[in-house]
């Protein structure tokens, strides 16, 4: 049986001051008008506020600086994104470019994607999608269907990608697509592509979501003509490299904090003195919330130290997930209210947004029921 | 991890497989004292494992004595091991000595109060405390209360004190004991004492639950993995599957809250993380309990299999020293009362 074991993490000495640099950062861009704090801080897309979180480093923290990086530690890269987070930053333009995309191209791509899309994306100029999901290709992610043939100097790729957030707003999504042809192993033959959504061969409509936003897109590829040198990994290791990059996408705070808002709203809207029903449950949120944090430092150190947590990544989704979607349904009971359609400027509008977006949390990055076949297979059961 | 805790790991393991088999739990819950384990925990120095090394401690370190005492519930040892590591530790902390032999602590329930008294000779307390862990059997416990507004922590007999003994539902003692002007024999101020008693005694009943939780997890995927319905092991159900992946997530968040409390509580109960721990791993166990029965049918429902040692002390366990409600309620009022944008800075210090 697969041991889960969430040691605790030494924080790095340069940790207070970081953390204080971000918090002071934030405070004064909100002082300024910049922003309000965001009551869904990664899907909001603010790209003058990436382009000022490139120009102080708090983007490709963890890679070389040759390639516009700052090496720096996983645990302090993790220290920003926590505090940006919890402070409702709109981070939403830069999130998977920073998050997974940089990783993956500094990992597997050729030298040029290195040399010409790493630095932007550090500068917060550049910005990614996720090109994984399609129609009849959504947890079963080894069906997709988007296909890659090869031609003179690259190749032609042709398909459709959905709830692909953000691609409206993107530069480059990066690709799963079926390069072999379907093997016993169904997950041979796939293979990642680096895609610059300006190019010809790219549509993208919108797909409203839940709450009436438009953050997913249908991308279709149409004979998109794809380099040799923006292919990443090796020819046929897709599959590998799809699963690796998925225990970055989560295991990080972005995992229990897209309610964080609404928590501390309800603390604040219930007040200094709750009743026994309030504090219980306010108490409660809080021991789930210090605990989530203790299982996902441990695991942003287990990155640090090169270990592939892919099954503890699983298990802090699962969980963190469960306890971000718990939230609208407590405090609703506890504050009288009716949720209402809006952007979040009341409390009456911050739960109904909650509402309806807490459905996407079980499923975006992986179900619940994926992740849980995940688990079982770590405990020894598949 | 080091290889003075592998080392005491191995050693731990050992004479629990060896003293600690099945008729030694069942005859602890006929009230008998299970002697040979005792000594066989003394011979380590186990209970004095959580004592400073000037007190008579064994030169562990706090977090070491803490995955002694977790293997010990894993095991489901049916001792005090709890009880001497936490006497003895406030009597330390006081400056008092820490006798030979298992102790109790009293009171453990917060509707409780001891009430002391300073004579010219001698120090005496009076009172009634409920539900005292291994009462009956202990022959002192470290009793804590307040004199004159301040904190004060005491060593007595339980000589004479015991006025009824009932069970939790692992079948562990639980005594009522009265005390009237009995005298102490030792006594000495200690800041705060009943509410370090209670958060320690909380503390340590999370890492015992984590424990428990643990080999809970492990019998129920065993037996997954071996009981065969409709042709195939019923862990290949994906309805067990997920059950089991849940159980885990429980499992993973105790050890991870229990831990974390006791990182922050070597010298003394850090209040935030034991309420975090106590709050937490409560909740995992009675959410992993159900899944662990729900996993063995019919079979775990009986007292032949082993599952009821872990599960009937984990629904013993999260009430005791407290139970989820009282310390999320706690940690709840103060998070309310510092206001809702202390609260980050309060976690992130973590």
């Amino acid at each position: 049986m697969h041991e889960f074991r969430f040691e605790p993490v030494q924080m790095p000495a340069s940790a207070e001051a970081l953390r204080g640099e971000v918090r002071a950062f934030i405070a004064a861009e909100v002082a300024k008008g910049a922003f309000t704090p965001s009551r869904n801080s990664w899907s909001s897309f603010d790209a003058d506020f990436s382009r000022k979180c490139g120009e102080r480093g708090y983007l490709g923290m963890r890679w070389p600086k040759k390639y516009g990086g700052h090496e720096r530690s996983a645990l302090e890269r993790y220290i920003v994104t926590e505090e940006m987070l919890a402070g409702g930053a709109p981070v939403g333009a830069h999130w998977i470019a920073d998050r997974q995309s940089g990783h993956q191209i500094l990992g597997h791509g050729s030298e040029r994607a290195k040399r010409t899309i790493l630095p932007k994306i550090a500068a917060g100029t550049c910005f990614f999608g996720i090109g994984m999901s399609e129609p009849d290709s959504g947890s079963d992610l080894a069906a997709v269907r988007t296909r890659a043939t090869q031609v003179e100097g690259g190749w032609k790729i042709t398909g459709t990608k959905v709830w692909t957030s953000g691609a409206h707003e993107a530069h480059y999504l990066i690709a799963l697509a079926r390069t072999g042809p379907k093997e016993q192993d169904r997950h041979a033959g796939m293979t990642q592509f680096i895609v610059d959504l300006s190019h010809p061969g790219v549509s993208v409509r919108p797909i409203y979501n839940l709450y009436g936003g438009h953050d997913f897109n249908e991308v279709v590829f149409e004979d998109y003509f794809a380099a040799d040198d923006m292919v990443l990994g090796g020819v046929g290791v897709g599959w590998k490299m799809v699963t690796s990059e998925l225990a970055f996408e989560r295991s990080g705070p972005d995992r229990f904090l897209s309610t964080y808002q609404l928590l501390i709203e309800s603390i604040r809207a219930v007040g200094p003195d709750p009743d026994a029903r309030s504090a219980n449950e306010i108490g409660r949120f809080v021991a789930h919330l210090a605990t989530l944090r203790r299982m996902s430092t441990s695991v942003a150190g287990m990155l640090e130290r090169g270990a592939q947590p892919v099954v503890e990544a699983a298990l802090v989704k699962d969980v963190g997930t469960a306890f971000e979607r718990e939230i609208p349904e407590i405090f609703r009971q506890l504050i009288t209210t009716e949720p209402t359609l809006g952007e979040g400027a009341s409390y009456a509008e911050l739960l109904g947004m909650t509402i309806l977006r807490a459905p996407g949390f079980t499923i975006r990055g992986g179900t619940r029921e994926i992740l849980r076949g995940m688990i079982a297979r770590g405990l020894g059961l598949r | 991890m080091s290889d003075i805790r592998d080392d005491l790991l191995k050693t731990v393991d050992r004479i629990f497989d060896e003293h600690c088999p099945k008729p030694v739990r069942e005859s602890a819950e006929t009230g008998e004292w299970p002697g040979g384990l005792w000594r066989a925990l003394e011979e380590i120095g186990l209970d004095r494992a959580a004592l400073p090394e000037a007190a008579g401690g064994s030169g562990l370190d706090f977090e070491d004595a803490m995955l002694a005492l977790r293997r010990s519930a894993y095991h489901a040892a049916p001792l005090p091991l709890a009880e001497t590591m936490l006497g003895g530790r406030l009597l330390a902390a006081a400056g008092l000595a820490v006798p030979q032999g298992a102790l109790t602590v009293a009171p453990v329930q917060s509707g409780d109060q001891l009430r002391f008294t300073r004579g010219a000779a001698e120090a005496t307390v009076s009172g009634a405390a409920h539900r005292i862990p291994w009462g009956d059997l202990c022959a002192h416990a470290v009793v804590a209360g307040e004199l004159d507004g301040k904190g004060v922590v005491g060593l007595v007999s339980t000589s004479g004190a015991v006025r009824g003994v009932e069970k939790n539902l692992a079948g562990e003692p639980r005594a009522l004991l009265e005390f009237s002007s009995t005298p102490l024999t030792a006594f000495a101020p200690l800041q705060d004492a009943p509410a370090r008693l209670q958060a320690e005694g909380a503390l340590y009943r999370s890492v015992q639950m984590a424990g428990a939780l643990e080999r809970s997890l492990e019998y129920a995927l065993q037996y997954a993995n071996e009981r065969v319905q409709f042709g195939r092991p019923i862990g290949k159900f994906q309805a067990i599957q997920h059950m089991l992946a849940v159980m885990a997530g429980h499992a993973a968040a105790a050890s991870a809250a229990a831990d974390a409390a006791v990182e922050s509580s070597r010298l003394a109960p850090d209040d935030f993380a034991v309420a975090v721990a106590k709050s937490r791993v409560g909740e995992a166990a009675g959410k992993g309990a159900e899944i662990a029965h729900q996993v063995h049918g019919a079979m775990g429902y009986t007292r032949e299999h082993n599952l009821h040692y872990s599960t009937r002390r984990l629904w013993s366990w999260r009430d005791e020293f407290g139970n989820e409600t009282w310390w999320q309620s706690r940690l709840g009022r103060a998070v309310a009362a510092s206001g809702a944008d202390a609260l980050w800075p309060m976690l992130s210090r973590l």
